[in-house]
């Protein structure tokens, strides 16, 4: 290559770098300084974590975005292997709605659990007709749970479907002329098979519920998760220190997920946290 | 322990897919017991969707059965067929190794542990791939992946054999010598087998009887020799080996054509044609043969050569030849064909 | 057969299920944002007096969102597809490194770079009140995305060989990339453009953060109906959030049928 190109490369990707590295490198790192500027130096991240509030927001963190995880992968695992095997009049319509919210911010999410589930809510008027109690859930744990699922399920149900279009139908015809029942193809062909998908998907599920923010913050005025907590630190509560260390540690293990995910899909995956 | 097989039999079995494309014609197709059918026929002929339709994978249209041993199968799914199917891309778990791959019918069907494992060993030393025991597919060669595929099928003592197009993925030479050993296995079992192929080699090797398919029709059902000598239409004729023609008037016995004269003793007149395959065309010597021409190129194959001879008929004829001898193209040659091997055919 | 088609019903119910989730509160919330009293719903007949409230009251919100999406696009034209050629120039260990760099910002929550910005940028007030601090967050989320959709269609096309031949005519490095490389990216430009003003009018976790009461983005004035306003307001003003956005993702969604690119994404994922 000659000399003069290769100038040049460097030329284009000089000005990305020093944006990146001045509004990103750089804050990053005062933000790990920052979060061990607490009393106790280092010993901030380690005592930060162990304080009751924070174990319980990082443990609520955790089951939820564990147990959405699983409700997820099985939930859109199901109706995703559907809709990629079987064609009929407005599928791509279906495709189309499912995949819609994809682009809805955390706000919007939540104000969709709010319309489902808020004092005004739909389940609400439901059970309200068929029992004369309103349920009205969107602000507890279950309404986390619903936003949750909400912004999950779009999510995996592509990467599941794009997987299934790859399997290799002779495996489960195989199965079946060995006489497999259909839970026996499904355990021992269909679910194998998937498995690279799901582990993906569900890694990148896990890492998004961890991170999520906007969600949160529309519904959760009484439980507490981790990105919400950070938040509080640091608008209500002035401990800066605190809120970068927890910030740092919530940052790895969403990063960690999402690299999860890359190995697993084997390609560069990249999820909005 | 041999096992007959079953006796399979297709009635008025046609397949129109979703989409409206017609894979089968209404068919009628009686397999023996323990009898090998080699199904033949370019690709898109409907031979896989026939197989198909034999192990339970496809449903006939409205009025098609299926019978096995005189029993109607055509309601039931292939899961309780109880046939043993070989994929042509042999379909083995991925996530098993090859001796649960082996066992996985028996696993299904909850044999208790000693037997399975019996069973499964009698399998690998059958096919003798038993060091291969603890591999992963991916670890596996074609051929070896093959008698996986053919362990498998046969550990669950099926009624029948389907093998769709086994070796079709292999190199010629592995085909070769697979074909030799899955001949052998087949004439030990004795088990019922339908082979799908379009390589008609094969399915004249391994078929007891062929069914020649085009266009989800049956061409010819017939034993290889029949198949061979005596095909029914032009499209047998042509696709099982090599075929030659000549058109001709017929005049005082002997038919003339562009470059010399047939004897022809069987009657008629009028124009004519006639078809032959290269083995039954002699080379003479000038003046002993009633037909001349000039070589346009040779093959050498080493126990025998082709030639292919110009200025006879319009089109240029194959011949056979085991002699030695070394053809230039240009060279004179004199030919002479067997009167009893000549074929007519309406299409 | 009778067993087959009973599965096929009960999945494709619980398929219609999981779709209604999703979207029926889409659809209640556009009712809702068009009818006169949500309480009593369609028959107290249609109105477009909530979307006016919504322009009078969020209309700035509008426009700043547009102002940042669009300048945001320009700072990824600008910034991101030079970077992009020539990482897709020079496939190599540097090459990935970059790209994994890059991608951090979409890998860790916007909260944790939105703090870092803040903490660190915070002191220059001018900057610090500005919606170009906004920018700043936007930009490096969005980023990624345009560099991955470019340096995605420089792959698949052999870039290298067709500016060898280029080289062989006599072209200079400018004739070059203006005359093979821009309009060989082009489609990658195209989507990577439609997924970056997507991802920045839809972007609220950064921008939560980083906003103040005089720079705030639509997705933040939703923040603020949805909590201080009635109902009919904010599923008005989600159905302008709605309006500005789907014409882009049909956008994208033609765009990836017709041409292939390979690793193109055909979708784009806000932040929850």
């Amino acid at each position: 290559m000659k000399e003069q190109d290769r100038l040049y490369l460097i030329l284009f990707v000089v000005p990305i770098l020093v944006f990146f590295a001045a509004f990103f490198l750089l804050p990053m790192a005062r933000l790990v300084a920052i979060g061990a500027s607490g009393p106790g130096g280092a010993a901030t991240y380690v005592a930060s974590l162990t304080a009751p509030r924070h174990l319980r927001a990082l443990g609520s963190s955790l089951v939820l975005s564990v147990v959405v995880t699983i409700v997820t992968l099985v939930g859109a695992g199901v109706a995703g292997v559907f809709l990629q095997r079987h064609g009929f009049p407005g599928r791509s319509v279906l495709v189309a709605m499912l995949t819609f919210p994809l682009a809805f911010p955390g706000v919007v999410v939540g104000f969709m659990v709010i319309m489902l589930a808020g004092r005004q809510g739909l389940i609400g008027e439901v059970w309200a007709r068929a029992t004369g109690n309103r349920l009205v859930f969107a602000y507890s744990m279950a309404g986390l749970f619903t936003g949750y699922l909400y912004f999950s399920i779009p999510r995996v149900i592509l990467t599941i479907m794009a997987s299934a279009e790859k399997l290799d139908g002779s495996l489960e015809e195989a199965a079946r002329s060995l006489g497999a029942g259909p839970w026996a193809v499904l355990r021992d062909v269909l679910i194998p098979g998937l498995r690279p998908a799901l582990v993906s998907a569900g890694a990148i599920c896990f890492a998004t519920s961890m991170g999520a923010f906007g969600t949160a913050f529309t519904l959760a005025t009484e439980i507490e998760v981790l990105p919400m907590t950070i938040y509080t630190e640091f608008t209500l509560r002035a401990n800066i220190a605190v809120a970068a260390a927890l910030s740092i540690i919530l940052g790895v293990i969403t990063w960690a997920g999402l690299a999860v995910a890359r190995t697993a899909a084997g390609s560069t995956v990249a999820a909005a946290a | 322990m041999t096992d007959r097989g079953v006796a399979i039999r297709l009635v008025a079995c046609a397949k129109t897919f979703a989409d409206g494309t017609r894979a089968v014609e209404p068919i009628d197709l009686e397999i023996h017991a323990g009898e090998t059918v080699a199904v033949l026929g370019p690709s898109g002929c409907g031979k896989t969707t026939t197989l198909r339709l034999i192990a339970g994978l496809e449903s006939p249209d409205a009025g098609g059965r299926v019978l096995f041993g005189g029993a109607d199968v055509t309601g039931i799914p292939i899961e309780r067929r109880n046939v043993g199917m070989v994929f042509q891309t042999y379909a083995l778990f991925p996530n098993m190794t090859v001796a649960e791959n082996v066992a996985y019918g028996l696993t299904v069907r909850r044999l208790d542990s000693a037997s399975l494992r019996e069973r499964v060993e009698e399998m690998l030393a059958m096919m003798q791939i038993g060091e291969l025991r603890h591999r992963r597919i991916d670890q596996l060669s074609g051929g070896q992946k093959q008698r996986v595929a053919l362990a498998r099928a046969l550990a669950i003592r099926p009624r029948a054999l389907l093998l769709d197009e086994p070796l079709t993925a292999l190199d010629a030479k592995l085909r070769e010598g697979l074909r030799v050993e899955i001949d052998a296995l087949l004439r030990r079992l004795g088990m019922t087998t339908v082979y799908v192929t379009h390589d008609q080699a094969e399915a004249m090797a391994l078929g007891d009887r062929i069914v020649v398919m085009s266009h989800g029709r049956v061409a010819q059902i017939g034993r290889p020799r029949d198949i061979y000598f005596a095909p029914a239409n032009r499209f047998v004729a042509d696709f099982v080996g090599t075929m030659n023609s000549l058109r001709g008037v017929i005049r005082d016995g002997t038919i003339e054509v562009k470059g010399g004269r047939i004897p022809w003793r069987r009657g008629g007149s009028g124009e004519i044609e006639v078809l032959f395959r290269p083995e039954s065309v002699t080379l003479v010597e000038p003046g002993n043969g009633p037909l001349t021409g000039r070589v346009l190129s040779s093959f050498f194959l080493g126990d025998r050569t082709r030639v292919a001879v110009e200025g006879i008929g319009s089109t240029p004829l194959i011949v056979e030849t085991g002699a030695a001898r070394e053809f230039q193209p240009g060279d004179n040659v004199h030919l002479s064909v067997d009167p009893e091997a000549l074929l007519v055919l309406d299409r | 057969m009778p067993r087959r088609s009973l599965a096929f019903r009960l999945q494709l119910g619980f398929t219609l299920l999981v779709s209604a989730f999703l979207v029926v509160p889409v659809c209640m919330s556009i009712t809702a944002g068009l009818t006169a009293n949500y309480m009593q719903g369609v028959k107290s007949g249609l109105t477009l007096r909530w979307v006016e409230e919504v322009w009078r009251l969020y209309r700035e919100t509008i426009f700043l969102s547009l102002a940042i999406a669009g300048s945001c696009l320009a700072a990824n034209l600008i910034l991101g597809v030079p970077a992009a050629y020539a990482l897709a120039r020079r496939p190599g260990r540097l090459t990935r490194l970059i790209e994994e760099a890059l991608v951090l910002p979409v890998a860790i929550p916007g909260l944790a770079t939105a703090l870092a910005l803040i903490l660190t940028y915070g002191v220059y007030r001018p900057f610090r009140t500005s919606w170009t601090f906004i920018l700043a967050g936007h930009v490096l989320f969005t980023l990624p995305f345009m560099v991955r959709s470019v340096v995605a269609v420089l792959t698949s096309i052999d870039l290298r060989t067709l500016e060898e031949s280029a080289r062989s005519l006599g072209a200079s490095f400018a004739q070059r990339f203006a005359g093979v490389v821009l309009p060989n990216c082009r489609g990658g430009v195209l989507a990577g453009s439609l997924m970056v003003v997507t991802l920045s009018i839809g972007e609220f976790n950064m921008t939560w953060m980083l906003h103040t009461p005089l720079t705030r983005t639509l997705p933040v004035g939703l923040a603020d109906s949805y909590a201080s306003m009635r109902l009919e307001i904010g599923s008005a003003y989600t159905i302008v959030f709605f309006f500005m956005i789907i014409p882009l993702l049909v956008a994208m969604q033609l765009l990836a049928r017709p041409r292939r690119q390979a690793g193109a994404r055909r979708t784009v994922e806000s932040a929850p």
